[in-house]
């Protein structure tokens, strides 16, 4: 199969050496060069404006002491990314994020299966339960947040009214002010507010699964249980691992909700580096810092992204590669 | 599986992006404001913080009055305060600043000044100045006047004289002793004695500060805004005193969450509800309560105010008082209207309309008698008879000293830091500075 798409790249470049190719071939070789510069050219020079240049200047700003304003005077070298390094909430910060991390995949995963597969049995209502489960995801942050905020207050929330009424009474800092539940309430809002989009992927591949498939089990006499295990979920593979790759670089970003909820707080229990990073920036106008913090966070998403692609995705992408060429 | 690759771009992309979005402005200083001479004449913007009830009309209709006198456009924006202050910043950086802006001075003054985005209007708007006196002085950096104070206030007490009653406290304490009784007293009533915005930190910073005045000579404090020096054993004390108050638990459930002023569940919110029998809160807090409860009247004439009770041994004057205010403050390349709206701002006229409604303390001496509340009135007094007024201490250090401060003291809210872990933060935020 693998020599299929090296066939078809025969035909641009002969495989005889460069010097004895004919003229046309040549021509032909420009146009196209001339073609791939013409149609990517507009795609580089965004990426360049919006993506390269921000990066490089946040690389910039990160060997600067400076407050916002006024020109960058005050070059300090790597001393901001020492005392980023060094900063108890900075370190809580990326802990922080990685707990919620492995704790997204660890609940999500499970979860989002077995509603995907329930959803995907037909039955009444079936519509509805797949909006009534995606409709969290459409929600803006900001609204489902502050939503939450209200559901969560101590003393008047509905949280607290439901508790009361059967006989418990909530923490006394509320599940948002007390550091040791504040955590793991932010991942509870989190798993109700990502659900539906690993339910949705998940969905979207199960359509994939042929139904020959598992008729053959079924003929074979497998159980649906057995079926889900064996055909469905492996089949699944690539949806899991592309959902598993959203889930964790949006849990290394992790800001608005954080914001909202409890910006941060009690006692630092819930920073994450976007908002140690916007605290530094905006609130203590310790821009060094914050860019220093940017690039930090920037290395740790990246590492974990190539790490995280050429580890577990490159199968998927690599045998993504050969039907293109055959199609 | 082609899928698999767009997603996987499309992830990749979005991530780039929003770290991209972090990276910050330019340092080019004020570039824009070219909105000036279109056709319909000149455009002036105008932020400001009184985004509720009657402060919010009232400003609205001095902005079309302003206008049609002089024949130009004020563009008003009214934000919630913190959510001004980010933009501020933001506005400052990008070089996009409003023509009109509130100053809070201090640290943060002296940073505009040396960046260069603040108007010196020390001569043209010389007799306002003079007429404000001594109360420009938080606004004054190497004896120039950058911005015209409209409202100082001090920090204390308001609380609910209905729920004092109830609990059997007639006369509001003065001292820190009758303050933990009339705490208890609260309690015994089964009434939450204080709210405080400990989410926001800031609020609970204010305690810190009010008991570093207290314990801190006034020349510690001054020497100690100069020098960034926080050895003094004073501040300690202050750090004590804060610890023995939250040890008493005087304060509202889920306070570590609490925001200051956004919503019925705020502390603010809680007071102007009935929830809680007091707060201590700045010289707006009757204006943000009224913008809180559905009448629009706040707690109405059930406010009463005190003073923060004196402590014992405090080396501080009893009667210096912690406050601030705020500042009508131009930018640099503003139009010559935005400084004859300023002026306009301070008359006699709008300083009266403005203490009428409750909008907080006028500082042009002809409004002083306009302040209709009691409370207010009775605030107006201590402030005018204090010997000093000590600026916020986050807003006299600037941000970067004062937000480790005020981290440091929500920290020994949630019981996480020592009055020595207070200094250190500061020390250390301040070392950085340089």
């Amino acid at each position: 199969m693998s020599s299929i798409p090296i066939a078809r790249r025969g035909d641009a470049q002969t495989p005889a050496g460069r010097g004895s190719r004919p003229a046309g071939a040549r021509r032909r070789d420009w146009r196209m060069a001339l073609e791939i510069v013409a149609f990517t050219a507009p795609a580089l020079l965004l990426f360049a404006l919006f993506v390269v240049w921000p990066i490089l200047r946040a690389v910039q700003f990160s060997l600067f002491r400076w407050n916002g304003f006024g020109p960058l005077v005050d070059f300090v070298g790597l001393q901001n990314y020492a005392s980023v390094l060094a900063n108890e909430v900075f370190t809580d910060a990326v802990v922080h994020n990685l707990i919620i991390v492995v704790a997204s995949i660890l609940i999500q995963l499970p979860l989002g299966l077995a509603i995907a597969l329930l959803l995907n049995r037909r039955m009444r209502g079936q519509g509805l339960l797949r909006t009534i489960i995606f409709v969290p995801y459409v929600l803006s942050e900001v609204i489902a947040g502050v939503v939450w905020f209200q559901l969560l207050q101590p003393g008047s929330g509905a949280l607290e009214a439901m508790l009361g009424l059967v006989g418990l009474e909530g923490p006394y800092q509320g599940f948002l002010g007390t550091p040791s539940l504040a955590l793991p309430t932010l991942i509870v809002v989190l798993t109700w507010k990502y659900i539906g989009l690993a339910v949705l992927l998940f969905l979207a591949g199960l359509q994939g699964v042929p139904d020959e498939l598992v008729e053959a089990a079924q003929i074979d006499g497998a159980s649906w249980w057995r079926i889900q295990w064996s055909i469905t979920i492996p089949l699944l593979g690539p949806t899991i691992r592309i959902w598993a790759f959203l889930s964790m670089i949006g849990s290394l970003q992790l800001f608005d909700m954080v914001w909202i909820l409890t910006g941060g707080g009690p006692a630092n229990a819930t920073t994450t580096m976007a908002t140690f990073l916007v605290n530094e920036g905006t609130k203590r106008q310790n821009y060094g810092i914050a860019a220093a913090a940017s690039v930090v966070l920037f290395v740790i998403a990246l590492a974990m992204a190539l790490l995280y692609q050429r580890f577990v995705l490159a199968r998927d992408v690599a045998a993504a590669d050969v039907p293109r060429g055959v199609r | 599986m082609k899928t698999v690759r767009t997603l996987s771009l499309l992830a990749s992309g979005s991530l780039i992006l929003t770290l991209a979005a972090c990276g910050g402005g330019d340092g080019e200083g004020s570039s824009g404001e070219e909105e000036g001479t279109t056709a319909g004449g000149t455009t002036i913007t105008w932020w400001h913080n009184s985004n509720t009830g009657d402060g919010l009309e009232y400003y609205a209709q001095l902005a079309e009055e302003f206008g049609e006198e002089h024949g130009v456009t004020v563009e008003v924006e009214a934000m919630q305060h913190e959510d001004m202050l980010t933009k501020l910043d933001a506005a400052f950086q990008a070089g996009d600043a409003p023509d009109i802006y509130m100053e809070r001075g201090g640290g943060e003054l002296a940073d505009h000044v040396e960046a260069d985005l603040t108007m010196d209007l020390t001569e043209v708007a010389a007799e306002e100045i003079e007429q404000v006196g001594g109360s420009v002085q938080g606004w004054t950096v190497d004896d120039r006047v950058y911005a015209l104070p409209f409202s100082v206030g001090v920090v204390g007490f308001w609380y609910n004289t209905e729920m004092f009653a109830e609990a059997g406290i007639n006369e509001p304490p003065t001292t820190w002793e009758e303050m933990y009784g009339a705490i208890d007293q609260l309690k015994a009533a089964g009434m939450e004695p204080i709210s405080v915005g400990a989410g926001d930190s800031w609020p609970a910073a204010h305690y810190w500060y009010q008991f570093a005045l207290r314990h801190c000579a006034e020349q510690t404090l001054t020497d100690a805004v100069k020098t960034l020096d926080f050895s003094d054993q004073c501040f300690i004390r202050a750090g004590e005193e804060v610890e023995r108050l939250v040890a008493a638990e005087p304060f509202n459930r889920g306070f570590l969450s609490t925001p200051a002023q956004s919503g019925p569940t705020s502390a603010s919110g809680l007071l102007a509800t009935g929830k809680v029998a007091m707060e201590m809160q700045g010289h707006w807090e009757p204006g943000v309560m009224a913008g809180l409860t559905e009448d629009g009247e706040g707690l109405g004439d059930k406010l009463g105010w005190f003073p923060f009770p004196e402590v014992e041994g405090g080396e501080g004057d009893p009667a210096a008082q912690l406050g601030g205010g705020d500042a009508w403050g131009v930018s640099a390349d503003a139009p010559p209207e935005a400084v004859e709206f300023v002026r306009f701002m301070l008359s006699d006229e709008v300083q009266r309309g403005f203490a009428e409604r409750n909008m907080g303390l006028p500082t042009n001496p002809n409004a002083g008698d306009a302040v209709a509340d009691p409370a207010l009135a009775g605030l107006l007094e201590v402030r005018d008879s204090a010997p000093y007024v000590q600026l916020y201490f986050d807003t006299a250090f600037g941000q970067s000293v004062g937000g480790a401060m005020n981290d440091a003291i929500a920290l020994m809210f949630a019981g996480q830091a020592s009055p020595q872990d207070i200094v250190d933060a500061t020390q250390a935020a301040a070392d950085a500075e340089g």
